[in-house]
């Protein structure tokens, strides 16, 4: 069974409807790239997964639990569903172990000890552990970034969703945080990306999925959809971000 | 006219009575008054996710008829006014109830300023990491906001100790009543008011040295110095 499941998902913002009927299956372990214009409704997907927006229709399960409306609490939808953004929001006030701390101890209640051994060894993993006593002002827009997934990585969720967490970054560094994701899709992690960065979609996704006018409008493993897209609007899209 | 300040001498205890009072007044108002802020701010940031509209309302009357009318007419209407009503409170209580009021619906406009500038990444990043709404604010968004309104706090908590001068019309034996008292026994208004002039000065500076201090602590996270 699926671990993600999302059926004939429906959203509007008062007249506009953004997501007109979305289905979706994705598989523990998959790394799932969305693509497609700005204003597609790409983000919108995303935030409906870990329920930041509420949708009007249509259902979600995680593996076999229902994961929408009252279903699931906040706190037990962190511990399934982690996101990282990309405007980083990691909190200012908060050193970067404080940062990935925070919602264990508040929301999980793990005891500090315990909690400190969990951020240590994510931020180990992200490759900042040497910044551990930071405040996010310090930090290169990079390693904010390797801190965000760090911090949502605390929760160990099951999947985690990436909404353009390279865009606000300077070209030179992409590369540690796209090189932070390929390391976690390589250990399995369950990953939807919404990416401009067709390389990495290519290279790292086991699937890409073509967003257009709120529906999926193509999908497909990464080689064929890039080299032989079936529809026109695919075509275009691709030969304008080539 | 010739300046003679050892005509106060003899009255050496009046003001330090009335300095004393009006430090307290301060300090207690200062603290209470932010505290409420933080509720209402928060009771009325509500508003916009929760159902919780009758309370925002009343919270944001309660905030607009202080901010639209003059502090000595707050003062009065507790003091004067609610009698008639059957509540009767001493002058001091009237005075330090009206500080806090004060105090605390212009601080809370302030911070409602801090919350909404550039808060909703981090509340939202907060909310996916699955904490409440109270639990966000209390340790996500609360922190940043007074970081980034604090000038304007500082401001307003030296014009509430300023404001404070008004307590004396209701007989509050604080540092202006003592001037007004000395200044009817010994009629050297100069000196008089002259001295406690410069008194508020002091205290105002020291107000805001004191808040500066404080804030280069909790707010050490914005420099972005050494690690
Ligand atoms: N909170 C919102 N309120 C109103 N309209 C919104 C809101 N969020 C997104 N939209 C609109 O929904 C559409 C899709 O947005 P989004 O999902 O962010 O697209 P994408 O991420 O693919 O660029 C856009 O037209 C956007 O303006
Ligand atoms: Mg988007």
């Amino acid at each position: 069974m699926a671990l993600v499941s999302v059926k004939d998902l429906h959203k509007s913002f008062g007249e506009l409807e953004v997501l007109k009927g979305i289905d979706l299956e994705i598989e523990a372990g998959e790394v799932v790239s969305i693509i497609g214009r700005s204003g597609s409704g790409k983000s919108t997907l995303l935030r409906c997964l870990n329920q930041l927006e509420q949708h009007d229709w249509g259902t979600i399960h995680l593996a076999d639990q229902r994961l929408d409306g009252t279903a699931m609490s906040p706190g037990e939808l962190s511990q399934n569903v982690g996101m990282v953004f990309q405007s980083f929001n990691l909190f200012p006030h908060k050193t970067v172990i404080e940062n990935v701390m925070l919602a264990p101890l508040v929301v999980k209640q793990t005891p500090r000890e315990e909690a400190r051994r969990i951020a240590e060894a994510v931020l180990a993993k992200v490759g900042m552990s040497e910044k551990v006593d930071a405040y996010p002002a310090q930090l290169s827009g990079g390693q904010q970034q390797r801190v965000a997934i760090a911090r949502a990585l605390a929760m160990n969720p099951k999947v985690l969703l990436c909404d353009e967490v390279t865009s606000a970054l300077d070209p030179e560094l992409v590369g540690e945080v796209l090189r932070v994701l390929e390391d976690l899709a390589r250990e399995g992690m369950t990953l939807i990306l919404v990416t401009h960065e067709m390389k990495f979609a290519r290279d790292v996704s086991d699937r890409v999925v073509f967003m257009h006018q709120g529906r999926i409008h193509e999908s497909g493993d990464p080689q064929t959809l890039f080299t032989r897209p079936r529809t026109p609007e695919l075509n275009q899209f691709i030969a304008s971000v080539l | 006219m010739t300046l003679d300040f050892s005509t106060l001498l003899p009255y050496t205890d009046a003001i330090l009575e009335g300095l004393v009072t009006t430090v307290w007044l301060t300090v207690v108002t200062t603290v209470a008054g932010i505290a409420l802020a933080i509720v209402v701010a928060y009771a009325r940031d509500g508003s916009r996710e929760g159902p919780s509209g009758i309370v925002s309302r009343l919270l944001g009357a309660y905030v607009e008829v202080i901010r639209n009318t003059p502090f000595i007419v707050q003062l009065f209407f507790l003091f004067f006014g609610l009698p008639a009503l059957g509540v009767s409170i001493s002058a001091t209580v009237a005075a330090l109830l009206a500080m806090i009021l004060n105090l605390g619906a212009y601080t809370a406009e302030i911070l409602r300023a801090g919350i909404d500038s550039t808060l909703k990444g981090q509340h939202e990043a907060a909310r996916a990491l699955g904490l409440s709404r109270l639990q966000s604010f209390r340790h996500v968004v609360l922190m940043p906001a007074f970081s980034r309104v604090y000038p304007s706090l500082i401001s307003q908590c030296i014009i509430v100790m300023l404001g404070s001068a008004v307590v004396s019309q209701i007989s509050v034996f604080d540092l202006t009543y003592a001037a007004n008292f000395i200044q009817s026994r010994n009629f050297r208004g100069f000196e008089v008011y002259l001295v406690v002039t410069l008194i508020y000065l002091l205290l105002a500076v020291g107000l805001r040295l004191a808040f500066e201090f404080v804030g280069r602590r909790l707010f050490a996270f914005r420099q972005g110095g050494s690690s």
